[in-house]
């Protein structure tokens, strides 16, 4: 049982990370209308900066410029991309990202070579026990923060100007136009949302248990593609249970590994693609993706 | 005659061409005015190039693959000839588009918000939101429900509201009777005589032109992209050619004018 919790807390925590670069993945795709796979390589390229810079001028401006750095790089694909290709059609969009994705990953692991960086992060490895139930304190802060920010992500989504402005043209973009609403802002918008939670997942995906700043951290991240896809590409409350419930997941396949064996070593990396394929079979636009909704 | 004839246009449009793809012309050499205060429907059948006069002058060519080829659009003194949505919106035109594409997943309220957007001043936004919540009291009861569980009827006034959060001194309606009923038609004719009445102009497309001509100072007739007939509303509604076409009647013996007739039924469903 003690186990079971363990593990269950540990996944919450993944999974919140996940949910962070969940949300970003599916506003990115509201308000574009492009599936981003320049994800994985932005948080690297968050990742990388806090780790190069935190020696220098210490750990909190690190993680300041980091996140900037992200948000400011997604701010450019988006102006200099995908602004100008708005119309094209989804699956060249996707593409594109592909191919900036694979530019910038290639440049990261070039600098960041054969080595992993560590992030100095001020709660270092130590582990706390709540009740028996172990966990990292990074785990643990990552939970606290990544709550604040996905309430905060909520708060603005249902009630400011840009929340408003963003669903609406998510829904009908060129009826948002005739409101005078400036799609190509909400759009600019939407990324440097994303770039910043991105690189705060990145800060918390980096630390203990993981060892630091490696090319592999971008396999992590990958890991919320399935869960923005089994929440339902255009859903933000799906991009939260998606990412949960990948965390949760990952985290018990890894656990009870023994019980598993018969699927061979390390199912937990795969799993929570083989619960985004159940999940699609099922319900395919996800859990809580919108099917074409019509009205009379 | 026109009984506004003392303003100057609010809106002008010039020798107007549009195509879409390169290739299709849609509207050839359209000039057209509406005065300042003033109601002017435009008439025509599907293809005559109404929606192309709409989005040409709401700056949404673009989204339809369509260009101006020539002629100009001016809003008083303002050249808006491919400007885009926001700056058009901002100086003053705004659209309640065709189909209502009322935002169905938002509340009521937050689709007037929406249509606020284009409104910086907030003195102006309440007062927005106090004229239209007089104009559709309905729109106060139901503000906190999702805008897609409105009826038809409701749904076209949301739009209406919508579009009045901006506060424009020109509002452009494409078909607002479509897919209503007969009684909601004629409140919708009542709300758009209101709403000029409050100042603001009004550029009225529609097929049913029995509310249009009601409501209208001035109209034109469109067809195939360019303006057949032009003149005061109701002595284009005593024309042979808008009886015959437009109100159903028969060149020769008049009938009632309450009478639907199939031809315009015709017309109205065939896209």
């Amino acid at each position: 049982m003690t186990q079971f919790l363990s593990l269950l807390l540990n996944g919450i925590s993944l999974g919140a990370i996940y949910a962070l670069i969940a949300l970003g993945f599916v506003i990115i795709f509201k308000a574009s209308e492009v599936v981003s796979f320049t994800h994985g390589s932005l948080l690297l390229l968050g990742a990388y900066t806090i780790a190069r810079l935190s020696d220098t001028i210490g750990f909190l401006p690190a993680v300041l410029v980091g996140v900037l750095v992200t948000a400011v790089a997604a701010l450019l694909v988006e102006r200099f991309i995908i602004n100008r290709l708005r119309g094209a059609p989804v699956i060249s969009l996707a593409i594109v990202t592909i191919g900036v994705d694979i530019i910038l990953l290639t440049e990261l692991i070039r600098q960041i070579g054969p080595d992993i960086l560590n992030v100095p992060h001020p709660w270092g490895g130590d582990s706390v026990r709540i009740g028996g139930v172990g966990i990292s304190e990074n785990r643990l802060i990552a939970m606290g923060v990544a709550a604040v920010l996905i309430i905060a992500f909520f708060v603005a989504f249902k009630y400011s100007s840009w929340g408003v402005a963003m669903r609406a043209s998510a829904e009908d973009g060129e009826a948002a136009a005739l409101m005078g609403i400036r799609q190509g802002r909400v759009s600019a918008l939407a990324w440097v949302v994303a770039g910043l939670l991105a690189a705060v997942a990145a800060l918390f995906l980096v630390g203990a248990p993981t060892p630091g700043v490696s090319a592999a951290a971008y396999t992590v991240a990958l890991r919320a593609f399935p869960a923005a896809i089994l929440g339902g590409l255009d859903s933000t409350g799906g991009a939260l249970v998606g990412g949960l419930l990948i965390g949760i997941t990952e985290a018990m396949a890894a656990g009870y590994q023994e019980q598993l064996s018969f699927l061979g070593r390390g199912f937990g990396e795969v799993a929570p693609y083989v619960v985004m394929i159940i999940v699609l079979l099922v319900r395919p636009s996800g859990l809580f993706g919108t099917k074409e909704l019509t009205r009379v | 005659m026109l009984h506004i004839t003392s303003g100057r246009a609010v809106l002008t449009v010039d020798s107007l061409q549009v195509t879409y793809g390169g290739a299709v012309e849609a509207v050839r050499g359209v000039s057209m005015e509406v005065p300042d205060g003033a109601v002017v429907a435009v008439l025509g059948s599907n293809g005559a190039g109404k929606s192309t006069l709409l989005r040409t002058i709401s700056g949404t060519l673009r989204l339809h693959r369509g260009r101006v080829d020539a002629g100009t659009v001016r809003l008083g003194d303002v050249d808006l000839t491919r400007r885009d949505p926001g700056q058009i919106v901002r100086a003053g035109v705004v659209q309640v588009p065709e189909g209502r594409r009322i935002f169905g997943r938002l509340t009521v309220e937050e689709n007037l918000r929406a249509g606020g957007m284009g409104n910086r001043d907030r003195g102006a936004k309440a007062q927005a939101v106090a004229r239209v919540h007089d104009l559709f009291p309905v729109l106060r009861e139901r503000s906190a429900q999702r805008a897609g569980l409105l009826s038809g009827g409701e749904q076209q006034m949301l739009a209406i509201g919508r579009a009045l959060m901006a506060s424009p001194r020109l509002l452009l309606l494409d078909e607002p009777s479509l897919g209503l009923a007969p009684r909601i038609i004629g409140q919708i004719g009542e709300v758009i005589a209101e709403i000029n009445r409050q100042g603001t102009s009004v550029l009225l497309v529609e097929q049913n032109a029995t509310m249009a001509l009601g409501v209208a100072d001035r109209a034109y007739v469109l067809d195939v992209g360019k303006v057949s007939l032009s003149g005061d509303a109701r002595e284009l509604a005593q024309t042979d050619e808008v009886q015959r076409l437009y109100l159903g009647h028969t060149g020769d013996a008049p009938e009632e004018r309450t009478d639907r007739a199939p031809l315009r039924t015709l017309s109205r469903w065939s896209a």
